[in-house]
């Protein structure tokens, strides 16, 4: 568990109303952005149950989109985002929808770009969140932790080989979840680290036979 | 220093064995914590406070409504009584209603505001320590102190329960929020540190099992002015406790009463906009139109 501050009490400076439905929804779309890491042409956001209902007036549609376009939650942008030049060539749309099966704070971001990409994130409360799906693939990302992501072969060795050139770097593995897609043989990883990894190790990875997708999710900023 | 905080009995001890006041311990924990200096947290803490003087500063000029429409232009209501009325309690009660709702008319703007301890209840801790601040001419330092006051006591009420709403009700939020303005009242009056704990549950004593109803879901009916009530109640805490008049349920047990309390309390109750005001017909009502009004897209 990560450890507790005083900052959390008095914190964040952030733009309002929400810190569930503006401040996490706006966090949601900074890890969607890491975790998509290139241009955005298109993209189309589902918004379930209380986001669905309530997410209007509460700027969460807004915040998903700042947050995927990098603004920060405590900007003054997050109001006026759909005039700004950034987000002007970007296709958007939005879709709301009921579903029991899904936590009552939540999202898919269905991106478009050099890649098509599915991302289906929580917000958990006071701010925190979770990504828990990237296409087929259950993942756990919450932004606490600078999050390594692979996708690869599913072959025996593979964890292995990752986590030996983790070790090199002397970096500490916080956690470690794998899942896999039986259909594809695609195999997912999730790695939270203690610190970042450098450039280096993250070619050395992306250069392992097999690996077919590497991101190194940044921690989100307070 | 290395500090585990998780009551407020351990903190005293802590404060009487080192013989130093409660903001004291916090810094020197969270600089230890987090690997870095007492000067950096102070630092951090101040950015907060002017993040929270220039919402208030903000939110006094504007009577922009939110995005439903439903509130915003309460506290240009407060600015234009005063300006040729006394509020009954005279000027520091007056800014301090004022400065609470003028902070969370921010929030339903999308203006920036800092969420202490959430951004349903950002109305609360500066209210008091600006109000208090301007009232009796605090230097920087001073104010810092309060609001690492502050801000410990909503740590130590956060071990037991998360501060949402929906886990228990706005005990959590506006509730912990005026636990919090009422030791930094105590603090900034000159309090001793059993004094400033016992403002602090004196203030969560006297609104245990409060509801969050919100009208359609959103921070704003009953949010608002129920940030300005509760600023003003952690006034009364303080003072009861600046004249040693003591919670006789000892501080720690109030807060366990406040946890048991959330549980027992009714999900319909809790974040859920099934109940309360919320599922009155005139709340029903309303949050209808704001759907029919998103719907029609203006």
């Amino acid at each position: 568990m990560k450890q507790r501050s005083l900052f959390d009490i008095i914190s964040p400076i952030m733009t309002g109303p929400s810190s569930s439905h503006t401040a996490g929804a706006l966090r949601l779309g900074l890890l969607a952005k890491n975790i998509y890491n290139m241009p955005v042409k298109k993209v189309k956001f589902i918004l379930y149950n209380s986001f669905a209902q309530t997410g209007l007036g509460h700027g969460t549609d807004k915040a998903l989109i700042a947050g995927l376009f990098g603004f920060r939650v405590d900007s003054e942008n997050i109001k006026n985002i759909f005039t700004l030049p950034q987000i002007k060539n970007v296709e958007y749309e939005y879709e709301f929808i009921q579903n029991p099966d899904r936590h009552p704070n939540s999202v898919d971001f269905i991106i478009d770009g050099e890649l098509s990409m599915k991302i289906s994130g929580n917000s958990i409360g006071a701010g925190i969140v979770e990504i828990i799906k990237i296409d087929d693939f259950d993942v756990k990302i919450s932004g606490e932790y600078n999050t390594l992501l692979l996708f690869y072969k599913d072959k025996p060795g593979m964890i292995s080989k990752v986590s030996s050139l983790i070790q090199a770097e002397n970096i500490n593995i916080a956690s470690l979840e794998c899942d896999r897609n039986a259909r594809g043989r695609v195999a997912s990883m999730c790695i939270c680290l203690d610190s970042e990894l450098s450039a280096n190790i993250l070619k050395e990875i992306q250069n392992i036979n097999d690996v077919y997708y590497v991101r190194n999710i940044k921690k989100l900023e307070d | 220093m290395e500090y585990e905080i998780n009551t407020f009995d351990k903190l005293l001890s802590i404060c009487k064995e080192k013989n130093k006041k409660i903001y004291e311990i916090m810094q020197e924990k969270e600089a230890f914590d987090f690997e870095t200096s007492v000067e950096n947290v102070r630092e951090k803490v101040y950015k907060n406070i002017l993040a929270m003087k220039s919402a208030i500063k903000n939110g006094i000029k504007s009577k922009e409504k939110s995005y439903s429409g439903l509130c915003g232009d309460d506290c240009n209501k407060l600015v234009e009584r005063y300006k040729n009325k006394k509020a009954i309690f005279g000027s520091i009660f007056e800014n301090i209603i004022k400065y609470s709702i003028a902070t969370m008319e921010e929030n339903l703007r999308m203006n920036k505001i800092v969420a202490c301890p959430t951004a349903g209840s950002c109305g609360i801790v500066p209210a008091v320590i600006v109000g208090l601040s301007e009232a009796i001419d605090l230097d920087k330092e001073e104010e810092i102190n309060a609001l690492i006051t502050a801000g410990t006591i909503g740590y130590i009420v956060s071990s037991k329960v998360s501060m949402a709403g929906a886990v228990a009700g706005c005990q959590a939020e506006c509730g912990v929020a005026s636990m919090m303005a009422a030791s930094a009242a105590s603090q900034i009056m000159g309090a001793n540190e059993e004094q400033i704990i016992q403002a602090a549950a004196l203030a969560i004593k006297n609104l245990l099992g409060l509801t969050c109803d919100p009208v359609g879901g959103l921070v704003e009916i009953p949010c608002v002015k129920r940030n300005a009530f509760f600023a003003v109640h952690a006034i009364t805490a303080a003072e009861l406790a600046l004249a040693d008049i003591y919670s006789k349920i000892p501080p720690d047990e109030v807060v366990d009463a406040m946890v048991q309390t959330g549980q027992l309390m009714s999900p319909l109750l809790k974040e859920t906009s099934k109940g309360g005001l919320a599922y009155t017909k005139s709340g029903i009502c309303i949050s209808k139109e704001i759907v029919g009004k998103y719907a029609n897209g203006s």
